[in-house]
């Protein structure tokens, strides 16, 4: 009972993130939904980076760590490489492959 | 904080923005620079104008932005000096990062509640009891599901990875789908339990609330065995991601990394929830979501269930056929001067590429070959299988960077009406895309899943390393039939000679 009061104080609470939720799953479903076979490659890539928007939770977390935890420092360090190697490497991956149908696009 | 919101808002509009472009070929690139830009502001703006409840700025700058700057510099090095071929084993890579980054953010939070606990001996079932201040069952919910999901994902990216590449190899054992299913309800019932139970309120334990050193009161705690059993959920979560890619063949790789990158996604979207930080939750929601309907859409292309492909029965009953009592029948060699008479005095050839043109490089000689066809009035063209490859599209990536024209690559359905008035049909390194059995034998852990018709046209030549099954490690009938003549060698170089041959003719 307690469990399912706390349940519906957080929703209240956090309403427009619930709104958030449900319209992104059907925005999500409905952008990829008309993509040509061709870019689901470059497409699954670009959307690869995209979630590397976890840095920004890394970026949080580190920022609030003592400065003198530093195992927290550590963990903290190697989380915020390992997303800016999903942000950077994403995108520039991504890049490299649309890069190429450009290329012989402007041949054709 | 203002300010931030507002670039949250702009960051979440380019990743819709970024997503709708990069689903059309002429806007795609300038897709991902729009994503690209508004994760960079997303980025800096939180480094600068982030400020918690309290209002407290970020700290330890130094640490964050020498972070920033050897991710930068690696994952920019690595990604200008992949080959195209190796860009499947990329994605699944980065996807692993992502999903790390996750999981460890998980950590930090458990490890923030942790390290702020105080031990209190005189209450508890042991004698004591970590006091931790402000916590919920919600919070530890979001906290241990975001963990789960980022380590499966990293675990799972890995494997996939090592796959790929040819590091690790298929790895399949007799119940293996069982040990699967129990792991991923043991790791699922572990955690609801975990998150029901974490943390203990003090009124179930006869108190209201314990008073800490600085004087307020809280009223939820944590057993020191709890803490435990949240590291031990980690080594879970990781063993399974682990053993669900492992027995995974080839044909469902594209399948597993494409799931991999939701999860991910899922991951990010947890720690938006975490920090009610809205530009993670909408990049994460939409990459889950549309990352789940590209899924569906590959397991529907190889007309697969998704929980076939996740409790990763595939492998074991594809090595099963294999290893069966399916005879290998007789297959003809042609020479390499047959093979190039036929193709040039030809109306029209198609060329079917599979993974195998992918690991020869072969796609620029392929090129040549194209070209020099052409010059003496033969009509090439490309058949395109959705999943050829090791993921969708992976084929039209690599064309297109040996500047084969957009025209020339056919779509599945189109390229089955043009084989029936094909004179030539070239496959280069492709296998189960064109394996009959899809069609013919309900047996066959393929079928059903459309394939490329090639048993139309007049003439089929295989270009193969050797007679070994594909990577699904199913037999291919196609390689045994009347109209079909193997042409071994890798490749490239088997492309090289026919070019060199063909000017001759």
């Amino acid at each position: 009972m307690h469990t399912i009061i706390q349940l519906l104080h957080w929703f209240t609470a956090h309403i427009e993130m619930v709104y958030i939720v449900l319209l992104s799953i059907f925005l999500g479903i409905e952008v990829i939904g008309r993509v040509p076979s061709v870019l689901h490659t470059p497409l699954m890539s670009g959307a690869n980076a995209i979630h590397g928007v976890v840095i920004i939770g890394a970026i949080i977390v580190m920022g609030r760590v003592e400065p003198d935890n530093y195992i927290a420092l550590v963990i903290g360090f190697l989380a915020v490489v390992l997303g800016t190697l999903n942000v950077v490497g994403g995108f520039v991956v991504t890049d490299r492959m649309l890069e190429m149908f450009k290329k012989k696009k402007a041949k054709s | 904080m203002s300010i931030l919101t507002i670039i949250y808002l702009i960051g979440s509009l380019t990743f819709i923005i970024g997503l709708k472009m990069l689903s059309h070929p002429e806007s795609a690139r300038k897709g991902n620079l729009v994503a690209a830009f508004g994760m960079t502001i997303a980025i800096f703006g939180t480094i600068f104008l982030y400020r918690d409840e309290e209002g407290h700025k970020l700290h330890n700058y130094i640490w964050i932005f020498a972070a920033l700057i050897v991710g930068t510099l690696v994952g920019f090095l690595i990604a200008k000096k992949v080959q195209m071929t190796a860009m499947p084993e990329m994605v699944s890579l980065f996807n692993g990062m992502g999903g790390a980054c996750a999981m460890l953010i998980s950590i930090l939070e458990f490890k923030h509640i942790s390290d702020n606990a105080i031990v209190d001996t005189t209450s508890g079932q042991n004698g004591f009891m970590l006091i931790a201040g402000n916590t919920s069952h919600l919070h530890m919910l979001i906290i241990v599901v975001g963990m789960v999901i980022g380590a499966v994902s990293f675990a799972g990216s890995m494997i996939a990875w090592g796959k790929l590449n040819g590091k690790i190899k298929d790895l399949s054992y007799n119940g293996q789908t069982y040990v699967n299913l129990a792991l991923l309800i043991g790791l699922v019932g572990l955690c609801t339990w975990y998150i029901f139970k974490t943390p203990v309120s003090g009124a179930e334990l006869g108190g209201i609330g314990f008073t800490l050193t600085d004087g307020t009161v809280a009223t939820q705690g944590l057993f020191p065995m709890q803490v435990y059993i949240f590291y031990g959920i980690i080594v879970l979560a990781l063993v399974y991601g682990i053993m669900f890619v492992l027995p995974i063949g080839g044909a469902d790789m594209p399948v597993v990394i494409s799931l991999l990158n939701s999860f991910t996604g899922m991951a990010a979207a947890f720690g938006g929830f975490l920090y009610g930080n809205q530009v993670m939750l909408t990049g994460g929601i939409l990459v889950g979501a549309a990352g789940t309907l590209l899924t569906l859409l590959m397991c529907k292309a190889m007309n697969r269930s998704l929980q076939n492909v996740l409790l990763g029965s595939f492998g074991s009953s594809a090595k099963a056929t294999a290893g069966g009592s399916k005879e290998q029948g007789n297959y003809k060699e042609i020479s390499l001067s047959d093979a190039s008479t036929i193709m040039a005095y030809a109306n029209k050839v198609m060329i079917v590429p599979g993974y195998g043109l992918a690991v020869a490089q072969a796609q620029h000689t392929c090129h040549e070959l194209e070209k020099l066809l052409e010059e003496r009035g033969v009509e090439v063209k490309y058949a395109i299988h959705p999943v050829a490859g090791r993921m969708p599209g992976h084929m039209n990536v690599l064309l297109a960077e040996a500047d084969v024209s957009y025209e020339k690559l056919l779509e599945m359905e189109d390229a089955n009406e043009e084989f029936k008035s094909t004179d030539v049909v070239l496959i280069l390194g492709a296998n189960d895309v064109v394996n009959p059995a899809a069609k013919n034998d309900p047996s066959s852990p393929i079928f059903g899943m459309p394939i490329l018709e090639v048993e139309t046209a007049k003439n089929v030549i295989v270009n193969k390393r050797s007679m070994k099954p594909g990577y699904a490690g199913i037999e291919n009938d196609l390689f045994f039939a009347p109209k079909t003549s193997m042409l071994f060698g890798d490749a490239k170089a088997a492309i090289q000679k026919l070019v060199s041959e063909i000017k001759n003719v």
